[in-house]
């Protein structure tokens, strides 16, 4: 590097390197210390969409109300499933899938929709990341109070033993377990934060990338164990694990995330597979996007 | 101790069209061997080789034509483009004004957009919910501070923004050209306040037009052209070769320039 000798030039240039793990750690790092920004950004983007409306932002909870009713009930008729036991089935797995659907399809986005904001405020990038996943987490919270209501109704079928299509697992029924909902959420929470970091700095890059997401998150839905029990894939194999058609669920990694937070919340038997994978996913995909982020981190700015 | 200092920095930017920046283009483009110069992406280098060195009590005046890399220095000087090549660092934290809008809702009431602009400034809650009353004071907004943002007028919004701001401690303040859509009576109020914040933070960088701004504030200048730092030295100077001629003669004679004569440091 050549030394230029300009008026008042000090010292020589330091070696740091600007694509290290550790910037991209502090990156991640400041961001979560400016906690009080984006927690406050995020509670502002959820008022804001129910400004001027009368009841605001209850309508989340509407929705996601009528959509886990009508669903539940149309499933469990088409599957001859108990309702008691398949209605809050649906509405939680509903309810997880409406958080990582939000997460995924909003992470694509991230950057791009906060243009301004990176262009105009020296801010650590992983700030956008994490006030979206903040502002699903609170529309997740909103939709907890589907859970309570169904939760209240359906408690005495919840209780006991219950299987949820015949000739499936029998699950033990709402005991202690409940408590691994909260292990398990905060796990699906810090798993969205590398998937938006991740994907949103590649859609930045490339924008085809958010459309084809879109395209395909609904096929993801329907594959995944939401509106059917994987309780159908143990009867059509006969409980034999080493069938091909158990993978449907299991090669899928939505499954697991959607497990790890559903089964305690409904009783359900806990299977510490889901766990493993899970906390596979969480170091593999963490290290994927501190890569993409040492690597990418300052190029934000200059693709927005 | 605040200090920027780059090194031999440039800052390039990639334009991609729509069909460059898709996956298809990236992949045939490998197989099918090179496209003429189409195949690769068009770069702009917005700064070429910058060497700069600021230090603590500086106050630096930005000056060039459209185009000449004005604001994107001031975003290198920020941290928002690291440059592409050479290095940069900078010790301190920066405050930015670039745009009095962005970090604005419309929607929402000009008490919680203060709020909103504080936070993104780096300041607390806490720190904001103290200094909200004297924003209120200075703005002369009153009950409208209630309303929605949508309800203000052009200057008034520059009001609160420029409320906001000043009443922040920065350690680096750089400030983009734009300031000034409001009344006189109130840029004189105004120009009070940003003397005082001048004053306060380590290190300014201020990029404007106006001779008499640059001169109250600023003690050096740097001189942009085509991306390049056509000039650095004192502010008299570097005006002295930009304008062609000495503007500081033409200004009214009890206007002092006592900035000028200090080290900045006061």
């Amino acid at each position: 590097m050549q030394a230029t000798s300009t008026p008042g030039q000090a010292e020589a240039p330091p070696p740091v390197k600007s694509r290290t793990f550790k910037r991209a750690f502090a990156d991640v790092r400041e961001a979560w210390d400016h906690r009080e920004l984006w927690g406050h950004l995020g509670w502002q983007d959820i008022k804001q969409r129910y400004r001027r409306s009368v009841i605001g932002p209850l309508w989340i909870t509407i929705s996601m109300g009528t959509t886990a009713l009508a669903l539940g009930l149309l499933y469990s008729v088409l599957f001859e499933t108990n309702v008691p036991t398949f209605l809050p089935y649906v509405t939680v797995g509903f309810i997880v899938w409406n958080f990582i659907l939000g997460c995924i399809t909003e992470g694509t986005d991230v950057f791009i929709a906060n243009e301004g904001l990176i262009k105009h405020l020296p801010a650590p990038i992983s700030v956008h990341v994490m006030r979206m996943v903040w502002r699903q987490v609170l529309f997740l919270a909103h939709n907890l109070v589907v859970y309570a209501v169904v939760l209240a109704i359906f408690f005495t079928a919840l209780d006991d033993p219950y299987t949820i299509t015949k000739g499936g697992i029998e699950h033990p029924g709402l005991s202690w377990t409940i408590v691994f909902a909260i292990p398990g959420f905060a796990l699906l929470a810090v798993n969205a934060v590398w998937v938006a970091l991740l994907f949103g700095v590649i859609s930045t890059r490339f924008r085809d990338i958010p459309p084809v997401v879109t395209s395909f998150i609904n096929l993801v839905f329907f594959m995944t164990p939401i509106v059917w029990d994987a309780g159908v894939l143990q009867r059509v194999t006969g409980g034999d694990g080493n069938d091909w058609r158990m993978l449907i669920a299991e090669l899928n990694p939505v499954y697991h995330f959607v497990e790890i937070v559903r089964a305690p919340l409904l009783g359900h038997a806990v299977d510490w597979h889901h766990w493993v994978v899970v906390g596979g996913f969480t170091v593999v995909g963490w290290f994927a996007a501190l890569v993409i982020l040492r690597n990418y981190r300052a190029r934000v700015s200059y693709w927005v | 101790m605040v200090s920027i200092d780059v090194w031999n920095a440039s800052v390039d930017f990639p334009i991609f069209d729509a069909k460059s920046r898709s996956l298809k283009k990236l992949a045939f483009g490998k197989v099918g061997g090179k496209i003429e110069s189409e195949g690769r992406v068009p770069i702009i280098e917005a700064l070429h080789d910058i060497t700069l060195s600021l230090k603590d009590g500086d106050r630096v005046g930005l000056v060039g034509h459209n185009g000449a890399g004005k604001s994107t220095l001031l975003r290198l000087l920020a941290g928002i483009y690291e440059p592409t090549r050479g290095q940069s660092r900078i010790v301190g934290k920066v405050a930015p004004v670039f745009d009095l809008g962005v970090g604005m809702d419309p929607e929402i009431s000009g008490y919680e957009n203060i709020m909103i602009r504080g936070l993104f400034l780096g300041m607390s809650r806490k720190q904001m919910e103290t200094r909200v009353d004297d924003i209120a004071h200075f703005t002369e907004l009153g009950d409208y501070l209630q309303m929605p943002l949508r309800t203000y007028s052009t200057g008034m919004r520059v009001r609160l923004a420029l409320g906001v701001v000043t009443s922040i401690n920065p350690e680096i303040l750089l400030l983009d050209e734009g300031i000034g859509a409001v009344d006189a009576a109130f840029m004189a109020k105004a120009r009070d306040r940003l003397k005082d914040l001048v004053a306060r933070s380590g290190l300014l960088v201020f990029a404007n037009h106006s001779d008499e701004f640059l001169a109250e504030f600023c003690d050096k200048a740097i001189w942009m052209d085509e991306g390049h730092v056509k000039m650095f030295g004192s502010l008299r100077e570097v005006l002295t070769a930009y304008k062609g001629y000495d503007p500081f003669e033409r200004m009214h004679p009890h206007e002092e320039t006592p900035v000028l004569s200090g080290n900045g440091g006061e």
